[in-house]
């Protein structure tokens, strides 16, 4: 097991935090929509954290909601894990600033990760634009993201190719793509996931497989690969896109959890955006 | 082996020197050829003689020559021309030179050696020294380098032909006279002294070169040897086989670095600078494991640690230190925590900013490791470092279309485009149709995007044309190395092709993976030295960075890299790609000319390049930085002369029609031969057929009298333009304006090993391919039959389908598109130019179905005739046996006038056949008078017979050699390779 290298990942921690109530009225949100119904969203991520912490037997380390964050409950943005590095982004968002706070970085640290703070003013980043694929960075040139915030990710993660891919129709990169498996990339149809496709495949030397996913969102998985379990995936449930979870039943090497995301969905929530997924291999 | 190898480089070299000799009883010639062309004649000196055929056609042969674990002899792929006429140069000088290497080697160490060995030497020599004086005076080229006595009137012809060679602007018959008289008085001082002093004699010059472990190996080089000298010198110092991968270094200045060219003289690529030499991976092997040797991937895992600890391969913290904590398995052993105290570390340098936590880490690694050994920590080094995103990528500095700094990076794969550490594009050898410079642009053209139409082109600004040129060669020989089988021919040197004739002419990773499959040697011994070492050497500076500053003072003299100019235009449509298309890039070859007995008969252009090495003649008096300085103006007239061309330029498909205008009077094509070369990879050639083609009239204006007048004059433009460039370029070849390489104008081999880009559509794609592969590779197992070939449009299809499958799928149907337009442009090609144009074909046809019998198999004729109907080119069943029949025209981009059109006047036509035992050779001659010029067309239909015994492609090779021997003053315009397998037993690829 080394620290470089394509191939599955093992992961065995994960990071999470409680949804605030402030959620419901105050997360940001592309598109006004249904207004978020708490209880339920709750219910929600208590599920998807169950999954995590039982069903996959991950250690979760779940931090406490702030009601002045009200989309602190999305840590992908606040952080991007890789092997032994934990980079605390600069969220675009200034509003969400603050949810990169000391608790994360001690959370991070108990880990033995070894944490880099992303101080230039002039840098944005969201984890949310960050797609990993155990050989490279793909990093989505976003509303939230620019490309300083891609720089010190480059600089961060040397051994890695950092690739930037514009993302216009969406709030990130992940919005609509995610690996569904060690060299699958799941991809949402709409005309500009299909685009950041084709910029993805061009600027890599290697060749992905992809697995189009009718609806952009569900496109928005959670892969893992845990020792005994093998290839596992959490998917958008069949209830809210029948279509897309077809697909992803074809896949016969996954463990499948289908997992309603309803609620969070409405302010941008995506599978992905809930964790923060530690593959920890080495205790050094 | 390694000293076989060595000796058989001199070989090569001791025929090149034959070549300026006889250069110089033409002096026509002499005049014409130009520069180092000359002097990278190999065996096929008599070949074309004026025409500096550099590595080309002969070049994968004596590659393969020289591989002596392939246990051919040398002279079956002789060609019997030079047997006869030189038969000393294969046989005796081949002995020679062993000897002079010996002797070489003798002339290094001397003052160390026992006297005995001198006086060996000397007998040796002087044996020698006999045997010369008896043989041609070609031969004393032979024993002069072997440092011997010799009379001094042939000792300053020697010099004069050194002259000569180091020299060619100085080729002027007066100016040579003079020289003669002043090295001959040298030369005798010299022989005064060469009695007691044997090795004395040679004109050497001490190199110096860093090697990878930090220490510096020198030797004494002749002045004019070629870096393929000193680079197999260090090979053998190292005792490296598969050095391919490796080159030896120059620094301009402290970053500027340039590879030293094998085929080159050292001397004329140095320049002033000394002689100072870095040895450096060239090539990294994506896949190190794959290298045979591991004193292969020790050197390999060498080069990383520098550019590890120069920070020129950034890698993590973690990386940093488990590639640290491998190095110390590899060099210490297994950790002992006796021997290994805390301080053994620090002695070792494993990251540009070490870290006592790092060190810690990389010792907690180490413990480990335990029990790996030494090759095997190598070898974990390596799979780690291979991954890294920077592995093998060779940056260059440049500027794109608005000014922002950016990076170019070439690697296996293609070229990475950098924005600060950012990866904002790429462009994989499959997408890349041209890569070019112009002065400090650096071009390169794409395939149609999809849902595009056009190809485009992306210019970028290199800090100056040097750096252009620079990343152009990079690219050249990275895409030849790792995507093709064998290298692609050299533009034939008598080709007037404007700008860089520059070929990546080494061996390429599959050829160099084959080789090294025949390394038959227990695993050499060698000590992995200590980094600590490297570090302590180099005062702890990075080896990489130490390397540069060896150099430091140098830069202060060498000429810098210019300004910023203001970058410049950067993305193209090809409609209205002005810069590219009206360059002269793509002027049409000019043909520099068979023997350079017809200059004067030539055609507008050449006429220009006559006058224009006039031009050159009247420099001879100059000092060198005068010459420089008239290149200068002449680049500057070039600079005019392009920036001038009028506006309306010609797209890349105009550019097809006219460029078979301009071939038509130069009548020849070098891609012709060059494709053909590379048809022997494949394993075909049954049947070939060499149309050649001669122009033998002073009259010009045959292609052009009817022809467009407009396109004319810029054709002229082009003619005249490409010949300053070829002016500059042959006297200092660095400093050529321009360079152009298409990857893809070479179908088979690209369509074998073509990645497939993109996901779609994948497994359509495999089958394609592996079609078309099985084609190619099948063996021929008995030849048979001959089938007609319509026109050129059969090459110009099958380079398309090549295309086509070796595309992304995406792309495949703007490839169809292409083709579509393709044809379209043949049409109207024809229209345009029937009637005044159309010497080529007409009475091709029915002769060319001449044939022998089938023994056992019937075959088939697939004729392909209609260009705008695309035929498969390839098999069919028969009863009985199954053959597969391929049939591939290669064809200079020429009209082909079978269409119609006037056939001109007949006046004469004879056929002749001879037959060898497994060739039948039928020659065609016919003459015809066209529009005031007559031209003699020579149809050589030569049919080779056998099974797996025979080589094919050697018996290929060798026709289309002797076919160009015979008709030194024609050219090959086209061959038709028409391969026929049988397939009875397929298995044997």
């Amino acid at each position: 097991e080394h620290c470089l290298g394509p191939g599955p990942m093992a992961t065995f921690h994960a990071v999470v935090r409680a949804l605030p109530e402030s959620v419901c009225q105050q997360a940001l949100r592309v598109e006004k929509g249904g207004a978020v119904d708490f209880a339920r969203a709750e219910r929600e991520h208590q599920l998807y954290v169950g999954v995590l912490r039982h069903k996959l037997g991950l250690q979760v380390l779940e931090l406490p909601a702030d009601e002045s964050l009200p989309d602190c409950v999305f840590v992908e943005d606040a952080a991007v894990v890789c092997e032994e590095t934990a980079l605390l982004t600069r969220p675009g968002a200034p509003s969400r600033r603050k949810e990169v706070t000391e608790a994360m970085k001690i959370a991070l640290e108990s880990l033995n990760l070894n944490v880099v703070e992303m101080t230039d003013e002039n840098a944005t980043l969201d984890g949310g634009d960050v797609l990993f694929t155990g050989r490279e960075f793909f990093v989505g040139l976003s509303k939230r993201t620019n490309q300083r915030g891609a720089e010190i990710l480059a600089d961060t993660f040397k051994d890695y190719a950092v690739s930037t891919v514009p993302v216009h129709d969406s709030l990130h990169l992940k919005s609509f793509c995610s690996m569904a498996g060690p060299n699958l990339i799941a991809i949402g149809s709409s005309e500009g996931a299909q685009k950041a496709l084709k910029t993805m495949q061009q600027m890599s030397d290697h060749r992905y497989d992809k697995l189009t996913i009718p609806d952009d969102a569900a496109a928005n998985c959670l892969y893992l690969n845990i020792p005994n379990k093998g290839h596992v995936l959490l998917h958008r449930a069949p209830e809210e896109y029948p279509e897309s979870a077809k697909v992803f039943e074809k896949l016969k090497d996954h463990m499948l959890i289908p997992i309603a995301n309803i609620e969070l969905q409405k302010v941008d929530g995506a599978l992905t955006c809930c964790c923060i997924l530690i593959n920890k291999t080495s205790e050094l | 082996m390694t000293t076989e190898v060595g000796s058989e480089a001199e070989v090569k070299k001791e025929a090149e020197k034959l070549e300026p000799d006889t250069a110089k009883e033409k002096p026509e010639e002499a005049s014409e050829s130009l520069e180092n062309q000359k002097t990278e004649e190999t065996e096929e000196t008599q070949d074309s003689s004026s025409s500096p055929v550099p590595t080309s056609q002969s070049s994968p042969t004596s590659r393969k020559e020289r591989d002596p674990s392939e246990g051919k002899g040398i002279s079956r792929f002789l060609p019997p021309w030079l047997k006869k006429q030189k038969s000393y140069s294969i046989a005796e000088p081949k002995d020679e030179a062993k000897k002079k290497a010996e002797g070489d080697e003798h002339v290094e160490e001397c003052e160390r050696q026992l006297p005995e060995e001198v006086a060996e030497l000397k007998g040796e020599a002087a044996a020698e020294n006999h045997q010369t004086k008896t043989d041609d005076k070609e031969e004393e080229k032979h024993s002069v380098s072997s440092a011997e006595t010799q009379p001094a009137k042939e000792d300053s012809k020697e010099i004069e032909v050194e002259k000569v060679t180091e020299e060619p602007e100085e080729k002027l018959e007066e100016e040579t006279g003079k020289r003669e008289t002043k090295e001959v008085q040298t030369t005798e001082i010299k022989m005064e002294k060469a009695p007691q002093k044997a090795p004395k004699k040679i004109k050497t010059v001490q190199c110096k070169v860093m090697l990878l472990d930090g220490t510096e190996y020198s030797c004494d080089l002749e002045k004019r040897a070629k870096g393929q000298v000193l680079f197999d010198r260090v090979c053998e110092h190292l005792n490296l086989l598969e050095k391919d991968y490796f080159g030896l270094l120059f620094y301009e200045n402290s970053d500027q670095k340039n590879w030293l060219d094998s085929s080159k003289e050292i001397k004329r690529q140095i320049r002033n600078f000394p002689w100072l030499f870095t040895f450096h991976v060239k090539f990294y092997p994506p896949d190190p494991s794959q290298l045979t040797e591991d004193i292969t991937r020790y050197f390999l895992c060498l080069q990383l640690r520098q550019d590890i600890v120069s920070g020129r391969l950034p890698c993590s913290f973690v990386t940093h230190a488990l590639l640290g904590s491998y190095t110390l398995q590899a060099e210490l052993g297994d950790y002992d925590p006796e021997e290994h105290n805390s301080d053994y570390i620090s002695e070792f340098q494993f990251a540009p900013n070490q870290t006592k936590e790092m060190e810690d880490k990389v010792v907690e690694l180490h413990k480990t490791h335990r029990g790996l050994t030494p090759a095997q920590a190598d070898s974990q080094f390596l799979e780690n470092a291979k991954r890294l995103s920077m592995y093998g990528v060779d940056l260059h500095h440049a500027k794109d279309s608005e000014g922002v700094d950016i990076m170019l990076g070439v690697c296996a794969n293609g070229l990475l485009i950098y924005k600060d550490r950012l990866r904002i594009n790429r462009f994989a050898w499959p997408k890349i149709l041209k890569i070019s410079y112009k002065r400090s642009n650096f071009y390169i053209k794409v395939r149609p995007a999809e849902l595009e139409q056009f190809e485009s082109t992306i210019g970028f600004k290199l800090p100056n044309h040097r750096a252009a040129k620079r990343l152009w060669k990079v690219c050249v020989e990275h895409h030849t190395f790792f995507r093709l089988i064998s290298p692609e021919q050299p533009a034939k040197g008598k080709f007037l092709t404007l700008g860089s004739k520059f070929r990546y002419s080494g061996r390429t990773q599959a050829q160099t993976r084959q080789a090294s499959n025949l390394i038959d040697r227990p695993a050499p011994y060698f000590e992995r030295t200590s980094s600590k070492r490297i570090s302590r050497s180099l005062d702890g500076a990075p080896v990489g960075i130490t390397d540069q500053s060896l150099l430091r003072d140098l830069s202060a003299t060498a000429a810098g890299p210019t300004g910023d100019e203001a970058a410049v235009l950067a993305k193209l449509k090809n409609g209205e790609s002005r810069e590219e298309d009206g360059s002269p890039i793509k002027s049409p070859p000019l043909e520099l000319t068979q023997d350079g007995k017809n200059n004067s008969l030539k055609v507008d252009g050449e006429n220009i390049y006559v006058r224009h090495s006039n031009l050159m003649l009247e420099d001879l008096d100059k000092t060198q930085d005068d010459l420089l300085k008239h290149q200068a103006s002449i680049s500057e007239l070039k600079r005019s002369f392009m920036e001038s061309t009028p506006e309306p330029r010609p797209n890349e498909w105009e550019k097809r029609r006219i460029t078979p205008l301009s071939l038509q009077t130069q009548g020849s094509s070098h891609e012709t031969l060059s494709v053909v070369e590379e048809k022997k990879r494949a394993e075909v050639g049954i049947e070939e057929t060499v149309v050649i083609n001669e122009i033998n009239e002073g009259k010009i204006q045959v292609a052009i009298d009817g022809g467009e007048p407009c396109k004319v004059e810029q054709l002229s433009k082009k003619d005249s333009s490409s010949t300053s460039s070829e002016s500059s370029s042959s006297s200092e070849s660095e400093d050529e304006e321009v360079g152009e390489y298409q990857p893809y104008h070479r179908v088979t081999e690209d369509v074998i090993r073509e990645e497939k880009e993109g996901n779609e559509d994948a497994k359509e794609v495999e089958g394609y391919t592996a079609k078309v592969v099985q084609c190619v590779e099948s063996v021929i197992e008995g030849s048979k039959e001959k089938v007609s070939i319509g026109h050129a449009q059969v090459a110009e299809e099958s380079l398309v389908e090549g295309n086509a499958v070796s595309g992304t799928p995406e792309e495949k149907s703007f490839t169809e598109e292409a083709k579509q337009d393709l044809r379209e442009e043949r049409e109207e090609e024809q229209l345009k130019i029937n009637g005044d144009l159309s010497h080529i074909g007409i009475d091709v046809k029915p002769q060319i179905i001449c044939c022998s019998e089938p023994p056992v198999v019937k075959t088939e004729m697939v004729t392909i005739s209609d260009a705008t109907q695309r035929t498969e080119i390839s098999t069919k069943e028969v009863p009985i046996v199954q053959t597969e029949t391929k049939t591939i025209t290669y064809e200079s981009p020429q009209l082909d006038g079978s269409a119609g059109g006037d056939a001109g006047v007949l006046l004469s036509a004879q056929t002749i056949t001879s037959e060898s035992v497994s060739t039948t050779t039928t020659t065609h001659i016919t003459k015809t008078v066209k529009g005031g010029v007559s031209e003699t067309r020579i149809e050589k239909r030569i049919v080779i017979t056998g099974d797996a015994d025979i080589d094919h492609d050697q018996a290929l090779a060798q026709a289309i050699k002797e076919a160009k021997e015979q008709h030194p003053d024609m050219s090959v315009t086209r061959v038709v390779v028409h391969k026929e397998t049988e397939l009875a037993e397929e298995d044997e690829g």
